[in-house]
């Protein structure tokens, strides 16, 4: 996924003269044709994330489309004043390419994970967020952030994700995409989440349980229609997502049921506890510890069903 | 420090930062009137715009990034006829253009919001590399404070702007040497500072900051150095032409002015040299 987004960024910088690169210090890897072919507008820095974020907005205020690419909390947490001030007040078409959101770093400890970012990231007015689900959900979001407006934050999963997203469903920023149709309950995720949620979907189906699978790739702004019509009529919500329960999908997707008068049997979020990690080892074992696996997430909704 | 008298246009121009205080009942006095000669000397004789097209692509840039200063900027701004004279009754009134601190979003002549200390430097480093990909020849000034020095991210653009010398990038330094709580030697010494400036890879001026034709002359000059980004250390008194504000930190905001008070100073400033 990482590899798709900033090979693209070759492409976009082709089309449109107004795409500049900037990285905190960043790998090489993936942006050697850019280099070779746009030197001028490729921007290798330091590590001074608060310095690059008002950069980029400088060069914004300037008529270019940076974007600007380090690890995710580094991103987020690191320069938020900056992010919400520089970027979100000033409402300037700033792309962050977040890389390891989530629990991607997991061995690396709880400095290096992103668990809070989109829960930032909402909070910042104007900011578009954004959680592809895999290298190809990707690669149809790429081109398509030329044109956004204001500043977006794209969470960069691990790589190697599993392809779920479909060719056939159109990808529009903002919007929902429905995988699966179902009748009892509605599955929701936001990025790399979409996989877990199908294999809940299809556990579900086999002991006769009917799961609508919404996934919601544009956390904000938020698809609040289709979601309520997905929840129309479904006994059971359930959001997953490698985030904290605070301020995430989970959060987003309560604020609009409640809103809109939903009125279901069982709600619950499955997302992680709203504390540091205590666990090194790798990504899947921090989201099966906290009850992320399919197999959990299946056996815990059939219990409030 | 020797004092330059305040000449005429010193004195008006500080009868109407006054009047915007009476008006609004609160403001940043000091760093507005440390400031005053600085702005005033941009916008007379270095700066490259057209207030009635406050967008021109070949403008200069310039970030008022002390934002709390920013009286001083809405008095030369309504001069230069970037918005009518009478927004300077209504500051930080509901519904008014011109606030506390100094919005892009709605002030015609302003590059960027501030007000939040060091963000300008970095946004100006933006700029001047926009600049420079484009090809053009326009220049980017940022004005900081001295504490405003104390934020990392102010070092953090000076350390990449000097790596891409950025001959296109001027930082005007407003040396008052006080900060909220009192001097900057009391609270965050900035000394050496020139020499700070320097191994970071810009070329240095010192000036004093009051003196119009001294600021003119030696901005006429920039870059300081060729191949490297310039800082121009100015050398100014807070709340400079009001005797009882003065070096003192008491003026650095104010709130709730009352008649006398304001009878009080303008006596002061009609007696100041």
């Amino acid at each position: 996924m990482r590899r798709t987004c900033l090979a693209s960024l070759t492409d976009l910088a082709r089309q449109d003269p107004r795409v500049v690169f900037i990285g905190s210090d960043t790998s090489r890897a993936n942006l050697g044709e850019f280099i070779q072919q746009f030197p001028d507008r490729f921007f290798m820095e330091g590590v001074y994330e608060a310095n690059l974020i008002g950069m980029a907005a400088g060069m914004a205020l300037s008529g270019k489309i940076p974007y600007l690419n380090t690890i995710a909390t580094f991103l987020s947490r690191r320069c938020y004043e900056q992010v919400v001030i520089d970027l979100g007040l000033h409402n300037l078409p700033v792309r962050l390419l977040a890389s390891g959101g989530g629990t991607v770093y997991a061995p690396l400890g709880p400095t290096h994970l992103a668990t809070d970012d989109l829960a930032l990231m909402r909070a910042v007015p104007n900011m578009a967020v954004v959680a592809p689900c895999d290298a190809e959900e990707m690669a149809r979001l790429m081109p398509l952030t030329l044109s956004w407006p204001g500043p977006m934050y794209i969470r960069i999963a691990k790589g190697g994700e599993p392809i779920v997203s479909r060719p056939d469903l159109p990808f529009r920023i903002g919007a929902g995409i429905v995988l699966e149709e179902g009748r009892d309950v509605l599955l929701v995720s936001t990025g790399i989440t979409a996989q877990v949620i199908l294999q809940v979907h299809k556990d579900l189906a086999a002991q006769g349980v009917s799961a609508a699978v919404l996934h919601l790739p544009t956390l904000k702004p938020l698809d609040r229609e289709l979601l309520q019509v997905q929840a129309r009529g479904k006994t059971g919500v359930f959001t997953v997502e490698e985030h904290s329960l605070v301020g995430g999908l989970g959060s987003a997707v309560a604020e609009v049921l409640l809103e809109s008068g939903w009125r279901g049997k069982s709600f619950r979020r499955f997302a992680l506890p709203d504390a540091f990690a205590e666990d090194l080892g790798s990504q899947g074992e921090i989201m099966r510890k906290h009850g992320l696996s399919s197999e959990s997430i299946c056996g815990a909704i059939r219990k409030m069903l | 420090m020797k004092l330059t008298p305040l000449d005429s246009k010193a004195i008006a121009q500080r009868r109407q930062i006054l009047h915007i205080m009476e008006k609004s009942q609160r403001g940043h006095f000091g760093a507005a009137l440390s400031v005053m000669e600085i702005v005033r000397v941009l916008y007379d004789k270095i700066l490259r715009y057209d207030s009635r097209k406050p967008l021109w692509p070949d403008r200069d840039r310039f970030i008022f990034s002390k934002g709390h200063g920013c009286l001083a900027l809405y008095v030369v701004l309504a001069e230069k006829g970037f918005f009518p004279v009478a927004e300077l009754d209504r500051v930080c009134h509901f519904g008014a253009m011109l606030g506390g601190h100094p919005e892009s979003r709605k002030i015609p002549g302003v590059e960027a919001s501030t007000g939040s200390l060091g963000h300008g430097l970095p946004i100006g480093l933006g700029m001047a590399l926009a600049a420079r990909i484009d090809h053009q020849s326009h220049r980017v000034f940022v004005l900081i404070g001295d504490g405003e020095s104390n934020e990392g991210s102010v070092w953090e653009a000076a350390l990449c702007a000097g790596k891409h010398h950025l001959e296109n990038l001027v930082v005007l330094l407003d040396y008052n040497r006080m900060q909220s709580y009192g001097t900057t030697k009391e609270v965050q010494d900035l000394e050496p500072l020139a020499d700070k400036w320097r191994s970071f890879n810009f070329g240095v001026e010192e000036v004093d900051g009051h003196d119009p034709a001294q600021l003119e002359s030696i901005l006429q000059r920039v870059p300081f150095v060729p191949g490297k980004p310039s800082v121009l250390i100015c050398h100014t008194i807070k709340g400079r032409g009001f005797a009882c504000a003065e070096g003192n930190p008491d003026w650095h905001h104010k709130a709730k002015i009352s008649p006398e008070e304001v009878e009080r100073l303008r006596k002061e400033l009609e007696n100041t040299r």
